[in-house]
């Protein structure tokens, strides 16, 4: 992976709650155009990683680099501007209550960017759609869909802006094996339609063979391990190996409080 | 020769330090949140003056806030200024001061109880929904999916919240004294016998333009509270459903105090 074609990077980023040092010197690269998938424990800093990179949460130290220029420290306005770079499909869809479906489709593009309902609403249909719901769905609200049907809505409005880089948190957590995939599938099909970057984390493993051109794996805030899917099942890494094949016995020891 | 320790010397002076180690905790974590407290009003107030705005956010919270609280706020002024003029009739006629109880119901409620009673009455309806609904929002990410979606929440949330309650507190009490003036009036005249055109001479002749609007700035000043409690404790609500509660708590507790300090030095301000 060459630094040149970076989208994201990564470097000696740390941050801390107290004494918990969460994040330990990570360094990652994401190239223009991919798929990553961060892998790892519970606990071991991928969530706050990913909020350091959407600028929710602000490292201690290190930098991030998204298209070669640094975030963190960005003017708000500078900050606004990069977030529309940006689209994310929360662990547990995160969808706006109040709103119909549609609207939590079009909502970066209405409220965000201004757009008109009506031009917004036709491309919320047509996300809709695209991630296999029907059009009636458009206008109930978010408790009245399932869990997986959430899902495709938060996909639908993580991809409605079409933006440079998509976040997935937990993507197929909570989800039955079909639907999981269907969301897995969902996920390639609609990063390959825009030609979006993007950065994934989880902890299902069918997930990662799925989406993944790239994984990294994070141990106690660091990066231990990053390389191509394909290499993954070779890595040679005595973490990763314990990680894919879900051992408890091996250098991943967990602490139980 | 036998020589200390460091454990051993510091052992003597565990609990000196401890209660050192305490007080310096308790006094940084004061400032702190006074600090995160300061800085969350002063981004609230610029982000309410600063666009872009979110008009349908801001009317929605205006209705919410504004026209549902109505039958709350007014069957609180009706009931006080009924109850001020009885319990003034019964402790004026050991005087002979009954002729005062006008003046008394209307002072006391333009002044104090209409803009006391209803801030508390929507620190408790429109503070605790505030900080709830904020609260379950931060718990299940939505405030961070507004940021990914390129919307401030400060904008989108907080600002709407802010002048809402600030442009609908004085309203609110502004019928409030109408309806709780109204209820000493019926009280008086239907209950203990007053004449009806003398009560309301002596309430226009003692009225004075200082003490409504003085009740008004006061409402503006509570509604400020109200919201900003609300929404500065659901915005940093803990985790859970046990973390939505205590910011709920919190929230109603806090603007109930503030109201009631603020009521008192806002009345100093004016009256003093």
């Amino acid at each position: 992976m060459s630094t040149a074609t970076a989208k994201i990077e990564l470097k000696n980023v740390c941050k801390a709650f107290g004494s918990n040092h969460v994040l330990n010197g990570a360094d990652l690269v994401v190239p223009e155009g991919k798929s990553m998938v961060i892998i790892g424990g519970s606990g071991t800093g991928k969530s706050v990683m990913l909020k350091c990179i959407l600028g929710l949460m602000t490292p201690d130290s290190g930098s991030i680099l998204i298209d070669g220029q640094e975030t963190i420290g960005l003017s708000p306005k500078d900050r606004d501007a990069l977030m529309r770079k940006f689209g994310m499909l929360f662990q547990g869809a995160a969808l706006f209550d109040s709103l119909k479906i549609w609207e939590n489709v079009a909502f970066g593009l209405i409220q965000g960017r201004g757009m008109n309902r009506k031009d917004a609403h036709d491309i919320a249909l047509e996300k809709i759609k695209a991630v296999g719901l029907r059009p009636e769905v458009a206008d109930l609200f978010p408790a009245e869909l399932s869990g997986g049907m959430q899902k495709r809505v938060g996909l639908a409005r993580a991809v409605a802006a079409s933006p440079e880089i998509i976040f997935f948190d937990e993507p197929t957590t909570g989800l039955d094996p079909i639907m999981a995939d269907v969301i897995n599938q969902l996920i390639v099909e609609q990063v390959e339609d825009i030609g979006a970057t993007a950065l994934s984390i989880t902890h299902d493993m069918g997930s990662v063979r799925t989406i993944a051109d790239y994984v990294a794996m994070i141990h106690e805030g660091k990066i231990i391990w990053t390389g191509p899917v394909e290499e993954l099942d070779d890595s040679g890494n005595p973490y990763v190996e314990q990680f894919i094949h879900g051992k408890a016995d091996g250098p991943i020891t967990r602490r139980v409080a | 020769m036998e020589s200390q320790s460091p454990s051993q010397s510091s052992g003597l002076f565990d609990p000196v330090l401890n209660v050192f180690q305490a007080v310096g905790a308790f006094i940084l974590n004061f400032f702190q949140r006074a600090g995160a407290l300061t800085i969350f009003i002063g981004q609230a107030i610029y982000h309410s003056f600063v666009p872009p705005f979110f008009p349908a956010q801001l009317w929605r919270q205006l209705v919410d806030i504004g026209y549902y609280s109505l039958p709350v706020v007014g069957m609180t002024a009706l009931f006080t200024g009924m109850v001020l003029a009885l319990q003034s009739y019964t402790g004026f006629t050991r005087f002979n001061a009954e002729g005062a109880i006008a003046g008394v119901v209307v002072l006391s409620v333009t002044r104090e109880l209409a803009p006391v009673l209803a801030g508390l009455m929507v620190a408790g309806r429109v503070g605790a929904a505030i900080a709830a609904e904020i609260g379950t929002m931060r718990v299940t990410e939505q405030i961070d999916a507004l940021s990914t979606l390129s919307v401030n929440p400060f904008k989108y949330l907080i600002a709407p919240r802010l002048i809402a309650a600030t442009v609908m507190l004085p309203i609110l009490v502004l019928i409030g004294d109408i309806i709780g003036v109204y209820g000493g009036y019926v009280v008086s005249i239907y209950n203990l016998g007053f004449s009806s055109g003398s009560y309301l001479t002596q309430t226009w002749d003692i009225l004075e333009t200082m003490d409504v609007v003085s009740g008004l700035v006061k409402a503006g000043a509570f509604g400020f509270i109200v919201a900003m409690m609300g929404c500065y404790n659901g915005f940093n609500s803990g985790r859970g459903a046990q973390g939505v509660g205590a910011a709920t708590t919190n929230a109603v507790v806090s603007s109930s105090i503030l109201i009631l300090i603020f009521n008192y030095l806002l009345t100093q301000v004016f009256f003093s």
